[in-house]
């Protein structure tokens, strides 16, 4: 059970900035249909990086889907995430093949230059470090996943150099 | 004949590099006007040999391995414009010995009989290889149902997600079952960390999916078809995406389909959310309806009432990539290949510490040791082979001294391990079992959905006794207890994810029970993988004084002057190895 994700912050702050009109389309496509959870809510990650609460409350007043159901759906699925995400993800596979080749190494190297956690966003929402169970490139391990292109055959300090480089390429 | 330069751009292809090299040639080619055709395909998996390239000529097909864009450049210059290949890179020909013969040449290729060979964005490739022959030969031959399902049968085709059924068994089920609506459900969502055979048929050959998906909507009657992939697939969902849209312009998918009157079906793709327990059936339909990914009790069946209440029928990636083979060339032809309860070829992916690290399709009855040496070249850096996890989560590991153990569902199954989808992850002597145990628990315990009170909560006592034995806190009767549990665990949960949860620490403790032992009455980790049980010392004899170890040690415990052997503290030290990994002259030794 993924409680881990349950967010159980009671101050947070409701006015989010996001434009919840973007949801509209969405919502549109799907009002209705069966079994549009999911691509539902997938929709609202792919445009705002998280789901937030404003945006549950919209998706659940529009679609008439009760809000806890929702919420539930949401916390199920390791897809999902309930806060706002920085610029890129970094997931680092930790499935089996990776595991047996120290993909914590890697884990460890970026939390210790990132100055975050697993699963946290740093400070000027650039990154976020992410642990995921596989990512199917099992060849290469350990390998890890920054926007969309993998990166195989790592150590820790390589894991470091990728990072600062895609950050110090932006800067420019 | 113009000369061929095609590239491997599958998902682990392009993550070595592929798509630069691909890129690299392309330029050349314009800038310098060479005339060559430049093709793309996928992966033929020798994921270990990436980025690869093949170049087809008139004296034969020679693969190139390890192509970066700087050997690109050479090869392209030699071969291609000058006519003289070069030996030193080819890793495949069957024009004279090269390093990689054996490894293609040992294997059957029946599922990935196109993987590798053909564009899979190409709907007219898939064609000219007897793409969509089967179908087409079904409906002029206007063969029937039943005896679509009989030759299934007859195949001894068995589910290749890990299940085992006979496939031709469960078609039965679900042509008996009478409806307007019925569903044909394509199982993609490959969980099982450690195994990515499903992610390269879709990525390199996506249209034997479909074809085998029309094929069985044909044998039960259904008029729905839905493939529930990953999101983590990206590029198998595009390649999908893309092959359903050429099927459809075909008129292969939709109503009247091969202009066969009354044959309805389409196809869409629902993609999944990050749920291992969604790789279970009933899981998998309550995600599609859009709910928890929760299993439900059986009976009904999905057979009965499955998607929508409707019957349906849902088969694993590589169990439909194999029915249009079944169809084109016999039941027999198939079942030539295997043992007498499994037939037929069953791909692997090969991964961990194992030399050729990728994807193999071998005849059920090779025995693993074949398959981890002869295919998989033994084992890296030349380490004691220790032991192979096969079936992830759900499966367990088989011992060095059992790996003469013959490929098939029976057999695997009586070493406590499963087939499963087929990942097969190799350990050597730095492999610390409880620390694989530990990690495959802590897999399901995350992905426990939650319904079973046994699965949920056992799982987490488990991984608790689990932690404390590779902290150094293990105690006297926790084996047995952990034994207890997994047995409890195994009775009293009501899907596959709990019934198989324990099977990996069950399977480690009776394999490698002295392996637990040492941890819980040495307090030692034989394989030096588990933290808190190893002492990190410095040699004075190699230490040259660099300082670098000191420097980097977050909880400054190292001491010492330059030029002058340095020393550890034990008590301040957290055991973080980050010494260990940045001395240059190997003076850290690890007890």
């Amino acid at each position: 059970m993924r409680v881990a994700r349950i967010n159980t912050k009671e101050n947070e702050n409701l006015d989010d900035g996001l434009d919840l009109s973007l949801l509209d389309p969405i919502i549109a496509k799907h009002k209705g249909k069966k079994g549009s959870l999911i691509p539902i809510l997938q929709g609202t990650q792919e445009l705002f990086g998280y789901i937030s609460r404003s945006a549950f409350e919209k998706l659940s007043m529009e679609t008439g889907i009760p809000l806890s159901d929702i919420y539930g759906v949401a916390t199920f699925y390791a897809q999902f995430r309930l806060h706002p995400v920085g610029k890129h993800v970094i997931k680092v596979c930790h499935g089996t093949a990776c595991h047996v080749q120290n993909s914590l190494e890697i884990t460890e190297a970026l939390e210790e230059t990132l100055k975050v956690k697993d699963g946290e966003t740093t400070k000027d929402r650039f990154y976020t470090l992410e642990s995921v169970a596989c990512l199917g490139c099992c060849s290469l391990a350990p390998v890890m996943m920054i926007s969309n292109q993998t990166y195989g055959k790592l150590t820790g300090n390589e894991a470091v150099k990728i990072v600062k480089n895609i950050k110090l390429a932006e800067n420019n | 004949m113009v000369t061929t330069v095609t590239v491997g751009l599958g998902s682990c292809g392009i993550a070595a590099g592929a798509k630069k090299t691909y890129e690299k040639i392309k330029t050349l080619q314009e800038e310098s006007a060479l005339d060559f055709k430049l093709k793309k395909t996928s992966c033929v998996g020798m994921c270990y040999r990436e980025p690869l390239v093949e170049i087809t000529d008139d004296t034969g097909t020679y693969l190139y391995g390890e192509v970066d864009a700087d050997r690109a450049v050479e090869v392209i210059e030699k071969h291609v414009v000058q006519h003289n290949p070069i030996r030193d890179y080819i890793v495949y020909t069957d024009l004279f010995e090269a390093p990689e013969n054996n490894f293609m040449n040992s294997q059957v290729k029946i599922v990935l009989r196109n993987c590798g060979f053909m564009d899979p964005e190409s709907i007219d490739e898939y064609e000219n290889r007897n793409g969509y022959q089967s179908i087409k030969k079904i409906l002029s031959e206007k063969i029937s149902c039943e005896t679509v399902i009989d030759t299934i049968l007859k195949s001894g085709l068995r589910g290749r997600g890990g299940g085992g059924f006979p496939t031709g068994m469960k078609w039965k089920f679900a042509n008996a079952n009478k409806s307007a609506d019925k569903y044909v459900i394509c199982n993609a969502d490959e969980g099982d960390p450690g195994a990515f055979m499903d992610r390269s048929v879709l990525e390199g050959d996506p249209h034997s999916v479909l074809e085998g998906m029309i094929i069985a909507a044909y044998a039960i009657e259904a008029t729905h078809g839905v493939i529930y992939c990953r999101a983590e697939y990206p590029l198998a969902i595009k390649r999908l995406n893309i092959a359903i849209r050429q099927a459809q312009e075909r008129g292969y998918l939709g109503q009247n389909i091969f202009g066969f009157e009354g044959f309805n079906f389409d196809i869409y793709i629902k993609e999944g959310a990050g749920a291992f327990v969604c790789g279970e059936e009933t899981a998998l339909i309550a995600s599609i309806e859009g709910e928890r990914g929760m299993p439900r009790k059986r009976p009904p069946f999905p057979a009965v009432s499955g998607l929508w209440k409707k019957p349906t029928n849902i088969n694993n990636v590589e169990t439909l990539a194999n029915i249009p083979w079944i169809i084109l060339n016999g039941a027999e032809a198939y079942a030539r290949y295997g043992t007498e309860k499994s037939k037929g070829t069953k791909v692997f992916a090969l991964a961990g510490k194992v030399r050729h690290s990728g994807l193999v399709e071998v005849p059920m009855g090779m025995t693993i040791r074949d398959v981890i040496f002869k295919l998989g070249g033994g084992i890296k850096k030349d380490k004691k082979f220790k032991a192979v996890q096969m079936g992830g989560p759900s499966g367990g590991c088989i011992p060095e001294y059992l790996s003469d153990t013959i490929v098939d569902y029976d057999s695997v199954n009586a070493t406590g391990a499963i087939m499963g989808s087929g990942g097969m992850v190799v350990m050597d002597e730095t492999t610390c079992m409880v620390d694989v145990a530990k990690f495959f628990l802590d897999f399901t315990c995350k992905e426990s959905c939650g319904k079973c009170t046994f699965c949920r909560m056992g799982t987490r006592r488990m991984l608790e006794i689990l932690h404390r034995i590779s902290d150094g806190q293990g105690k006297e009767g926790d084996l047995e207890k952990l034994e207890e549990m997994a047995i409890q665990i195994k009775n009293n949960s009501l899907c596959g994810l709990g019934q198989t949860a324990p099977n990996p620490v069950l399977t480690t403790i009776r394999y490698f029970r002295d392996e637990y032992e040492a941890h819980i009455k040495h307090k030692k980790c034989p394989a030096k993988v588990c933290r808190p049980l190893l002492t990190y010392q410095i040699m004075e004899d190699k230490c040259t004084g660099c300082m670098v170890c000191m420097k980097n040690c977050p909880v400054k415990a190292i001491s010492g002057e330059r030029k002058q052997p340095h020393h550890i503290n034990e008590e301040i030290c957290t055991k973080c190895g980050l010494c260990f990994s940045k001395c240059k002259f190997e003076a850290i030794m690890i007890s």
